[in-house]
């Protein structure tokens, strides 16, 4: 019996979700009365692979690999099945991101284990299992019970808080079954988009709506992102304009984002647009209309015109960093 | 080559949500139902991709399981452009019924490319692809962007933490799509409406299957406190209070 979390590298590096991830998955292994075993595929230096036990992993399951080159869904769960099995983990935990929803409904069916999709706490009860997720797109949420006796879940970006510990994690290698490794899909052409803050990443992101006006306002908004350190996004009329990315878009249909904090720019806040953001922790909103919606998500406002206000934000900004 | 449409039926995305049952039902008085948004999306790109003759797409068939007050939805599907459907006749329970249902009717048939939305509006589960290809033993391609055909061959565009990337891959294959699959959703015209009455749409009886996961409750999201509105002469105060208030920058 264990927990057992999937941990995804980054070119042999972990990042804040790896340990969001390994945080969860400690806490939920001490509601179970057991232990928190994270998996590794691929080449992860040991020094890296230790930083999961400072979040409560009591052991780490390095199963190293020069052939999963291609990420590969399919492949990937079987892999990971195989450890959950030879483990005996009752929960699996992986994330909500690209690669967790490519992994996890494929390893619910593998072994037959309920899954719980975006889950952002720990579970509202052990016996029955009961999960809380966001349903309707953020406009309500469920107490779902998962009926088998492995369960799997996937963990919201940013949603559960880091926990350090003095723990140190055994690390054992393990060999990976190689015929798993023969998959269907080759990649032709990776394009990375290098030296940005993902937006799904960002603890705090600046995004604008069509209230921006033109592609040409854009300047104050990356400036103000620039000096927080966050990342850019946009409403979709932006991205359907092509002033901006279509990567940039948040809401319902574009990035679902759970920033610490979401200023959000010219944009009304419809209903769309609002399911892809609300999770955020604090909104602040800038827009001209006072009875835009926008503001009934928001913490704090600023009814007025985003041309005007950007700058002296921007000033405001520069003289707290001291720049 | 044949493509299969995976749509669910969701409410309208600007719904406001109700329950009733003590919590337990959705509130369905006046919900307007609407293909799932990313559904909508996959089926404009399969009736595009069949659009382009030089790809040799012999028809699109949307499947469906819902019971009988979903084939409004079914038909809309059809006026689009879709050439037949498949309802699968049974409440859909959960993600891991739904997908074995589809992967039941799907045994016998051999489409080349299973399109699924990356999630559906009300569940939010990002879960039926994933388990339909798990189901048939299919490669699946998630966050995708783009497919094209390429000499029987998909070439796909999936997003991964950081980029994208191009993969190709051989039929038969699942593509779970999101935004940027296609520009707008294609809507019915006319001609497509009358059209659409007189399409195939074939019922299929469910199998057993145990569902995994049940809601037993659902809950409305905690109201935020009230928007302090700070002076727009002012702003600096925005940036004191997200400093020392807020305590986040």
């Amino acid at each position: 019996m264990s927990v057992l979390i999937f941990v995804e590298n980054w070119d042999g590096k972990f990042k804040k979700l790896s340990f969001e991830l390994v945080s969860y998955g400690a806490r939920l292994a001490e509601m179970l009365g057991t232990q928190a075993v994270a998996l590794s595929i691929g080449n992860v230096e040991n020094s890296e692979l230790e930083k999961l036990g400072k979040f409560g992993a009591a052991q780490i399951i390095n199963a190293v690999n020069d052939h999963f080159d291609v990420f590969d869904g399919q492949a990937f769960s079987a892999l990971i099945a195989g450890f959950v099995k030879q483990e005996g983990a009752t929960v699996v935990v992986l994330s909500n991101n690209n690669s967790g929803k490519a992994i996890a409904p494929r390893l619910s069916v593998i072994l037959k284990a309920g899954l719980g999709s975006g889950v952002s706490k720990l579970p509202l009860s052990i016996t029955p299992f009961i999960v809380y997720t966001k349903v309707y797109s953020g406009n309500a949420f469920s107490n779902l019970t998962i009926k088998t006796d492995v369960k799997i879940l996937t963990l919201a970006q940013n949603s559960f808080e880091l926990i350090e510990t003095e723990n140190k994690a055994i690390v054992k290698n393990a060999a990976i079954d190689l015929e798993l490794a023969s998959v269907k899909t080759k990649v032709n052409e990776v394009q990375k988009l290098s030296g940005k803050i993902l937006l799904t990443d960002a603890d705090v992101v600046v995004s604008g709506g069509r209230g921006m006006k033109s592609a040409e306002n854009w300047g104050p908004i990356v400036e103000l992102a620039e000096l927080l350190g966050a990342a850019t996004a946009c409403s979709r009329p932006v991205s359907d304009e092509g002033w901006r990315p279509h990567e940039e878009h948040t809401g319902q249909t574009g990035k679902i984002i759970a920033p610490n904090l979401y200023i959000a720019v010219g944009i009304s806040g419809a209903t769309q647009h609002l399911a892809g953001v609300s999770s955020s922790k604090f909104i602040v909103a800038i827009n001209t209309d006072k009875d835009a919606p926008i503001f009934s998500a928001a913490q704090y406002g600023i009814v007025g015109d985003a041309s005007k206000i950007l700058p002296k934000l921007v000033e405001a900004v520069k003289e707290l960093k001291g720049k | 080559m044949k493509i299969l449409v995976c749509i669910s039926q969701v409410p309208d995305t600007t719904t406001k949500v109700k329950f009733i049952d003590d919590f337990k039902k959705l509130d369905t008085t006046g919900i307007q139902w609407v293909i799932n948004p990313w559904d909508e999306l996959s089926l404009t790109r399969a009736l595009e991709l069949k659009d382009d003759a030089s790809n040799n797409i012999q028809t699109v068939t949307v499947a469906h399981v819902g019971l009988v007050g979903s084939e409004p939805t079914i038909r809309k599907a059809l006026a689009i452009g879709a050439d037949d459907a498949i309802r699968i006749n049974a409440d859909p329970d959960d993600a891991y019924f739904v997908a074995a249902q589809l992967a039941h009717v799907l045994k016998n048939e051999s489409y080349d490319l299973i399109f699924c939305g990356i999630e559906s509006s009300d569940f939010n589960g990002s879960s039926v692809g994933g388990m339909l290809a798990e189901f048939l033993n299919y490669p699946s391609l998630s966050s995708v962007s783009s497919v094209k055909i390429d000499n029987g061959q998909f070439c796909i565009t999936r997003e991964i933490d950081g980029g994208k990337e191009i993969v190709t891959v051989p039929a038969p294959a699942v593509a779970i799509v999101q935004k940027g699959i296609a520009k707008e959703p294609r809507i019915a015209a006319m001609r497509g409406i009358m059209m659409a009455r007189t399409k195939s749409l074939k019922v299929v009886d469910p199998v057993a299957v145990d569902s995994l996961t049940e809601v037993v409750k659902f809950e409305m999201p905690k109201p935020r406190a009230a928007c302090r509105f700070i002076d727009p002469e002012n702003p600096r105060q925005l940036i004191e209070l997200l400093q020392n208030e807020a305590k986040i920058i």
